[in-house]
C-alpha cells in the first residue's frame, strides 16, 4: 500500500500549492527544493487559482491499469493564469468539443482507488470553465 | 448575531430521466412522474463522490464567506454515502480547503438529516463562543436499488454552509428538533442498498417528524406560516414537501424557491441544505426563512433564519443553484448510468 | 581520449519470443557479435535495459550477464535511461574504452516485454514518465506524444497524412530487414484506419511491444586494426543531454531540447555539422517523434518535419535517409535494445552490408536514442574510414 507516497503529495494535489522563488520570483508547480532558474533555495507557498487556458490535450482510449473503466478520458496541459503549466485529466467534457485555447477551471475529483479495499486518491482535474 | 456567512452547492452535470429508468423495468413512467412529482435526477460522474462534492460545494461557500480557511474551527460532513466506512470524509475536506490542523472535524450520519445536523452543531458552537467559523456540509451520492421506487429519486449533490458571527448573510433566530426511534428506512452494514417500509415512510415517518418539528419551532418562536417569506423542507420527492407545506398552511410562492427535487431528485443529506441554498439565491434582505430537514430513523432539525443586506453583496461570488441545476446538463442512457454507478458486476 | 572503433555487431530477430528468456536473448546477441568481431576478448560489459525489474522481476543484471556468457568475474555495469538505456550502454562502453580503462567492451541492450499483460507493460513503460505529475493522472506514453502531436499540428499545420507517412516509410524499410519484428509494408490508409490509442495517435503510429536484444563490441582503433577489421567503422562523437521529465515543465512543448543539445555535443566532438551526415537512425517511438527529432537535430527548420517526410527527403533514396532499418515502428522496440540496434544498423550501412536497404555511398551516420517524452537523449556519430 503506497499510503505514505500519496499522503506526501496532498499539498499539491488537494490545494494546488505552488512555490515562488524568493530571489527571482519564478513560480513552480509542484514544489522544488532548488530554483531551476537561479539556483536559490528559499521559496514561499502560493495556491493556484485553478483557472487557465488549454495548451494541448489527447483522448486516451487505451488505458493503463486502474484507469480502464474511465475510457475514453481526456488529459491535457493547461497554462494556469499564474504562468505555470499543469498536466491533468479533463473531466465533465465531451472530448470532441475540446479545443486548444479553451478556458479551463479546476475541481476536486477522485483519481482512482487501490482496488476494492485500498485507499482512494483525490486530486485536481480540469473542467471546461462554464461558471458552474 | 450568529448565522450563515457563506453558502455553496455542487451539482453533477449528468442526469437520467424517469422515463429512461422506467423503460428498462417495464414501469409506468407517467404514473411515477405524477405520483412522485419527479422528472429526472442527477447522477454523479465516476470521479465524483461525497468527498469531492463536499469540497467543491465548500469552495463555493468560501467564495461567498471571503474568510481565511485557517479561521474555520470546525468541519462537519453529513452523508449516508461517505467514501470510507472508517476514515473521515471531514479530514479530506479540511485538508483540501486548507483548514488543518486546528479544526474540529467529524463525519455525521442520520440518513437524510446529516447535513443539517452539522449545521445545528456548528451554529451552536459559534453561539457559545467555542469557534469563530464553522463549516457544515450535507453531501450524498446514494444508491437506489435497481427497479425499486427509490431508484427514480436517489441522486447526488452537496450543500455547504459556513457559519459565524461576522459577515452574517442569514441570521439564526432559533433552532428546534424532533426525534424518535422509527424504522422507516435503513441500511445494515455491508448491505449494498437500503431497505424501506413502503407506505410506512409517509405519515408515521416523514410527516410525523416534519410536522412535529415545524409545530414545535413555530410555538417556540411565536411565528405562524404567514410570518415566513420562504420555507424549505426535506425533499425525498416532489410530492411530500408540497403536501406537508399545505398541511402547515404554506402557499406555493413560499416553497417555490426551495423546491428542487422534481429536477434534482433526492440528494439525501444534501436535500434540504440545497433547497435552503436555492432559497438564499432568490431571497431578498430582511426575509424570514423556515428550514426543516428530515432523516429516516427518524428525526427533523428545524431552523429559523432572517436574511441581511450582506446576502446581496456576496451572492454572485459563486454559481447559483439553479445555474448548476438547469444549465449544461448531460443526459445518460440507463446502461451508462449503471456503469457510472458501478451496478455492473465485473470480473475480480 | 582514444579513437574508438566498433569491431563487432550482433542481432537476433525481434518479435514476441515466447521461448526466449532475457538471458537467452543476451547470450545469442552477444555470441553473434563476438563472431562478427572475430575475437573472444571481452574486458568489460555494459548492459542497457529499462526495467527487467518490472517486466520479469529481475534486477542485478551486471551479475547475471557475464556469468551466463561464461565469463564470471568480468567487470560489468547496468545502465538505465528509460528508452535510451541502450544508447547509454553504448556511451558507457565508449567512455570505458576511450579512457583507457578497458580495451574490449561489450555493450548489450535487451528488453523482455511479453511476460506480462499489455496493461502491465503500459504501466512499466509509464515509469519513464513523471509518476506523480503524469502517470498518476492516467497519462500514458502514447498520450504524451499525442499531446505533442496535437500541439505540433496546431502550431505548424502538420497533417495526419504526414504523420502516417513516417510509418509507411519505416515499414517499407523494415520489409527489407530480416531482423525486423514486422517486416511488411503498410499503406497510408491502413495507418489512418487503425485503432485509436490516444487521439490523434493510432495503433500504427506507435512502436510495438517487442522482445529483443542487440550487442556491439567496442575497442580502440589500434586493436581494431590488429584484428584486420575492414572497412573500419569508428564512433567519432558522443553527445548526451537531459531535460525535464514532465512534458508540462519543458520550456517549449514542441522543442526536444535534450535532442538539440545531445546532437550538437556529438557533432561538436566529431568536428562535423549536420549537413555532413549521410543518414540517421532515430527514435521513432511514435510517428510524431521522428518528425520532431528531425527538427531538433537541425535537419529541417522547426515545423518542416512533416512536409519533409511527405516530400520523401527521409526515404531510402532521399537526400537524408532516416531509419533505413525500419525504425522502432517496423523493426520493433524492445526498449533497452533499441539504442544498441541503431549502432548495429549504422555499422552495417557504413560497411556496405545492408543489401536491399543499402544507402549508396554512406560514409557517416548519426544515431539518436531518446528516453521518455524527450527527457533524455544520447547521440552517436559514426564514420567509416576510407
Amino acid at each position: 500500500m503506497k499510503v505514505a507516497r500519496h499522503w506526501r503529495e496532498i499539498p499539491h494535489r488537494y490545494r494546488m500549492e505552488a512555490v515562488r522563488c524568493l530571489k527571482c520570483q519564478a513560480l513552480f508547480f509542484p514544489r522544488r527544493l532548488i530554483c531551476p532558474e537561479c539556483g536559490n533555495r528559499e521559496f514561499k507557498t502560493e495556491r493556484l487559482s485553478g483557472r487557465g487556458t488549454l495548451l494541448t490535450f489527447t483522448v486516451t482510449e487505451v488505458a493503463p491499469q486502474g484507469f480502464e473503466d474511465q475510457i475514453p478520458y481526456a488529459v491535457g496541459i493547461v497554462e494556469m493564469d499564474e504562468g505555470v503549466r499543469v498536466m491533468g485529466q479533463i473531466t465533465d467534457c465531451d472530448p470532441a468539443h475540446l479545443k486548444i485555447g479553451d478556458r479551463m477551471a479546476t475541481q476536486f475529483r477522485r483519481i482512482r482507488e487501490e482496488g476494492k479495499t485500498g485507499i482512494i486518491m483525490y486530486a485536481y482535474k480540469f473542467v471546461p470553465d462554464l461558471g458552474l | 448575531m450568529v448565522g450563515i456567512v457563506g453558502y455553496g452547492t455542487h451539482i453533477p452535470r449528468f442526469r437520467i430521466k424517469v422515463e429512461e429508468i422506467a423503460k428498462v423495468w417495464g414501469a409506468d413512467a407517467p404514473a411515477y412522474k405524477r405520483g412522485l412529482n419527479l422528472n429526472e435526477k442527477t447522477v454523479p460522474a465516476p470521479d465524483e463522490d461525497c468527498a469531492t462534492l463536499s469540497v467543491n460545494a465548500a469552495r463555493n461557500a468560501l467564495r461567498r464567506a471571503g474568510i481565511d480557511p485557517q479561521d474555520i474551527g470546525a468541519v462537519y460532513v453529513g452523508s449516508e454515502s461517505h467514501p470510507y466506512a472508517v476514515k473521515p470524509t471531514g479530514t479530506i475536506v479540511s485538508e483540501a480547503l486548507g483548514a488543518c490542523p486546528f479544526v474540529h472535524t467529524a463525519d455525521l450520519e442520520f440518513a437524510c438529516k446529516a447535513g443539517t445536523e452539522g449545521l445545528f452543531i456548528a451554529l451552536h458552537l459559534v453561539k457559545s463562543g467555542v469557534i469563530s467559523y464553522g463549516l457544515a456540509i450535507g453531501a450524498d451520492t446514494s444508491q437506489g436499488a435497481p427497479s425499486d421506487a427509490l431508484e427514480y429519486s436517489a441522486a447526488a449533490g452537496a450543500g455547504a454552509f459556513i457559519v459565524g458571527s461576522h459577515g452574517v448573510l442569514a441570521e439564526l433566530e432559533d433552532t428546534h428538533c424532533y426525534m424518535t426511534d422509527t424504522p422507516d428506512f435503513w441500511r445494515r452494514e455491508h448491505a449494498y442498498y437500503p431497505e424501506h417500509g413502503g407506505r410506512f415512510t409517509g405519515i408515521p415517518a416523514y410527516f410525523k417528524h416534519v410536522l412535529g418539528a415545524a409545530e414545535a419551532i413555530m410555538e417556540k418562536t411565536g411565528h405562524r406560516a404567514p410570518d415566513f417569506d420562504h420555507v424549505v423542507f426535506h425533499q425525498p420527492n416532489g410530492k411530500f414537501p408540497v403536501t406537508v407545506a399545505k398541511q402547515l398552511g404554506f402557499k406555493e410562492p413560499q416553497y417555490r424557491l426551495g423546491l428542487l427535487s422534481p429536477l434534482l431528485g433526492n440528494t439525501y443529506s444534501g436535500s434540504s441544505p440545497m433547497g435552503f441554498a436555492a432559497t438564499l439565491d432568490g431571497a431578498s434582505p430582511d426575509q424570514r426563512i423556515l428550514l426543516i430537514s428530515y432523516g429516516s430513523g427518524a428525526g427533523s432539525d428545524a431552523f429559523v433564519f432572517r436574511t441581511t443586506d450582506r446576502l446581496l453583496e456576496v451572492r454572485d461570488r459563486a454559481p447559483l443553484v439553479r445555474k448548476q441545476l438547469d444549465e449544461h446538463k448531460v443526459y445518460l442512457e440507463y446502461g451508462v448510468y449503471i456503469k457510472h454507478r458501478r451496478k455492473i458486476r465485473k470480473s475480480e | 581520449m582514444k579513437d574508438i572503433a566498433v569491431v563487432g555487431i550482433g542481432l537476433i530477430k525481434w518479435g514476441e519470443l515466447w521461448e526466449k528468456s532475457f538471458r537467452d536473448m543476451c547470450v545469442e546477441a552477444a555470441l553473434a557479435c563476438l563472431e562478427d568481431a572475430g575475437t573472444d576478448r571481452v574486458d568489460a560489459v555494459t548492459i542497457g535495459t529499462m526495467t527487467t525489474g518490472i517486466f520479469v522481476g529481475q534486477e542485478h543484471l551486471d551479475s547475471i550477464i557475464p556469468d551466463y556468457l561464461g565469463r564470471r568475474l568480468t567487470p560489468a555495469i547496468r545502465v538505465e535511461s528509460a528508452c535510451s538505456s541502450g544508447g547509454m550502454a553504448v556511451r558507457g562502453a565508449f567512455v570505458e574504452v576511450a579512457s583507457g580503462l578497458s580495451d574490449f567492451v561489450l555493450a548489450i541492450g535487451v528488453e523482455k516485454m511479453t511476460d506480462i499483460s499489455g496493461a502491465e507493460a503500459t504501466y512499466a513503460l509509464a515509469t519513464a514518465a513523471d509518476q506523480e505529475n503524469e502517470a498518476f493522472h492516467g497519462v500514458t506514453f502514447p498520450g504524451l506524444y499525442a499531446m505533442m502531436a496535437r500541439a505540433h499540428m496546431h502550431r505548424y499545420g502538420t497533417s495526419r497524412d504526414q504523420l502516417a507517412q513516417v510509418a509507411v516509410k519505416n515499414h517499407h524499410n523494415g520489409s527489407l530487414n530480416t531482423y525486423a519484428q514486422f517486416p511488411f509494408e503498410v499503406t497510408l490508409d491502413a495507418v489512418k484506419r487503425s485503432t485509436m490509442v490516444a487521439d490523434p495517435l493510432r495503433l500504427l503510429d506507435c512502436s510495438p511491444i517487442t522482445d529483443g536484444a542487440a550487442a556491439v563490441l567496442l575497442a580502440p582503433v589500434e586493436e581494431a586494426r590488429k584484428l584486420g577489421k575492414k572497412p573500419l567503422v569508428k564512433i567519432t562523437g558522443v553527445g548526451n543531454a537531459t531535460d525535464t521529465i514532465a512534458l508540462a515543465h519543458r520550456h517549449d512543448l514542441l522543442r526536444l531540447e535534450a535532442v538539440e543539445m545531445a546532437t550538437q555535443r556529438a557533432l561538436g566532438m566529431a568536428g562535423k555539422k549536420i549537413e555532413d551526415i549521410d543518414f540517421a537512425e532515430v527514435h521513432d517511438c511514435f510517428t510524431i517523434a521522428e518528425i520532431m527529432v528531425l527538427e531538433a537535430m537541425g535537419v529541417v527548420e522547426p515545423g518542416r518535419g512533416g512536409p519533409a517526410t511527405a516530400e520523401g527527403m527521409t526515404a531510402l533514396d532521399g537526400s537524408f535517409p532516416v531509419n533505413p532499418s525500419g525504425g522502432l515502428k517496423s523493426k520493433g522496440h524492445p526498449v533497452g535494445a533499441t539504442g544498441v540496434a541503431q549502432i548495429c544498423e549504422a555499422v552495417t550501412q557504413l560497411r556496405g552490408e545492408a543489401e536491399k536497404r543499402q544507402i549508396p555511398g554512406a560514409r557517416s551516420a548519426l544515431t539518436q536514442n531518446m528516453g521518455g517524452s524527450g527527457a533524455s537523449c544520447v547521440v552517436h556519430i559514426l564514420e567509416v574510414e576510407s
